[in-house]
């Protein structure tokens, strides 16, 4: 049987770790390379890496008392390919072929493209002509609007008036092989995805649809797959605990979802 | 020294990553000599059919590929890579291929309004022609897939294991020393580290 998703996001920012909330609060939490071992020997299903540096925003340098900033992405891409046998997702940022094209030579199986796909819908069809659909995750950051949710560009602070379910349904038909999908009013909030966005994404659209945004208890996790998402995303709540794959994946298995366990002992 | 096929398709970068982790010795190749060199060789793959084998022809590929196996030295496909191992494909058109296991590619469909590609982590059931290559597998072990069209050897004794996805897909196929594999074992975790593991061993 499939296996239902769980997935931890990791948001880099000037090449620390970062937790998000609303979009806009980013505080470091670590270093991007050493987590990777741990979520390797955690039993994650997958994972994605979302870089949400803005322009001109590059190598400030922090250097905190005890985390010490990477140079580049590609750089932390390199390394964490390197300790990384899981489905690896890198996205931020990316505008074109070129960019593509390095991340996957780097080690990234796919990527992640927002903004540049709602400015030139034609981008995610020469992406996914050039490197097939399984490299081409379109992500898409929702907006509650009256009566629906719009897709919202840079990081979330620029409206498009496209309708979300409309826009993943296009993704879809350009090429997209999953939908990456992020409610920008839960981030951070954790009372839990917004479940009628992810139904209505589900319904529009006919490929896998990966729910991010909201979760701050395991349960919610849950939630997801019982809306049609063939996976479960979040952040905060995997970065803030240790084994916190593990005991997600357990309280799943206690809900009656066949999660991949992986050598965990579903009781302990 | 394990070849990996380096023909511009797949995300070499993982599987040479994966194999430095089971510390097995393995290098990119692109030419039938340095092919012929080699102990064993690993045929990755990302993409579509048709470009896959007309890139391998281009570069001589193809015919070292034979005769490496009918050599009956030890070639594992991996996605992709599997599906070239079979006679002829369906896949944007009819199109031949290394014709090394006898069979087709055909395009996934899996009803019960299950979704194409079949991706995620599956589970794996163990056939008698995958008691070799899936002796160290762990118990109930999963691997990660992705991919639209499925290789139905004509033979089902070449079929190693089977995976469910709305019914039985084909998830791996040997005769002697020519593996293949749909799932990608460099990116399955323990279960495909394994794999690995004892192919580098075989």
């Amino acid at each position: 049987v499939l296996r239902p998703r769980v997935i931890p996001c990791l948001l880099l920012k000037n090449g620390l770790l970062v937790r998000s909330e609303s979009f806009r609060e980013h505080q470091i939490i670590g270093n991007p390379v050493h987590q990777v071992e741990r979520y390797s020997a955690w039993a994650v299903d997958e994972l994605v890496y979302l870089d949400i540096t803005r322009e001109g925003e590059h190598d400030l340098g922090r250097d905190d008392q005890k985390i010490k900033s990477a140079s580049s992405v590609l750089d932390i891409l390199d390394e964490v390919a390197r300790s990384c046998f899981v489905p690896l997702t890198f996205g931020g940022g990316i505008r074109t072929v070129q960019d593509v094209r390095e991340r996957l030579a780097r080690g990234a199986d796919k990527v992640t493209i927002n903004t540049a796909g709602l400015e030139e819908p034609e981008f995610l069809t020469e992406v996914a002509g050039t490197f097939g659909s399984q490299a081409l995750v379109v992500s898409i950051d929702a907006r509650a609007t009256d009566g629906g949710w719009e897709a919202m560009a840079a990081g979330g602070t620029r409206a498009t008036g496209r309708d979300v379910a409309t826009w993943a349904a296009e993704a879809e038909r350009r090429g997209a092989g999953e939908i990456f999908l992020n409610s920008v009013d839960r981030d951070g909030m954790g009372d839990g995805y917004d479940l009628d966005l992810v139904r209505s994404v589900v319904q529009a659209t006919t490929i896998p649809v990966i729910a991010c945004g909201g979760v701050g208890r395991f349960k919610h996790l849950a939630k997801a797959f019982a809306a049609g998402a063939s996976a479960a995303a979040a952040a905060n709540i995997f970065h803030f605990s240790e084994h916190s794959t593990q005991r997600a994946k357990r309280e799943l298995r206690a809900l009656g979802i066949p999660v991949r366990m992986a050598g965990i002992d579903a009781r302990a | 020294l394990i070849a990996i096929v380096d023909y511009g398709m797949g995300n070499l970068r993982s599987v040479r990553n994966a194999l430095d982790r089971v510390g097995a010795e393995s290098a990119l190749v692109d030419d039938p000599a340095s092919l012929r060199a080699a102990d064993r060789v690993v045929l990755p793959g990302v993409g579509a059919f048709p470009d896959a084998i007309a890139a391998l022809r281009e570069r001589g590929l193809a015919d070292a590929l034979r005769t490496f196996a009918a050599e009956g030295r030890p070639l594992l496909g991996i996605c992709l890579g599997m599906q070239l191992l079979a006679s002829r494909s369906s896949e944007f058109g009819d199109h031949d291929g290394l014709g090394l296991i006898p069979g087709s590619v055909e395009l996934l469909a899996p009803g019960d309004g299950l979704r194409v590609p079949h991706v995620g982590w599956n589970d794996l059931e163990v056939r008698p022609a995958g008691a070799d290559m899936f002796a160290t597998a762990g118990d109930e072990p999963t691997f990660y897939f992705v991919h639209s069209y499925e290789f139905r050897p004509s033979a089902p004794e070449a079929i190693a294991g089977v995976t469910d996805y709305g019914g039985p897909v084909t998830a791996a196929v040997a005769d002697g020393r020519v593996w293949g594999v749909q799932f990608h074992p460099e990116k399955s975790a323990e279960d495909g580290l394994a794999l690995l593991a004892r192919f580098a061993a075989c």
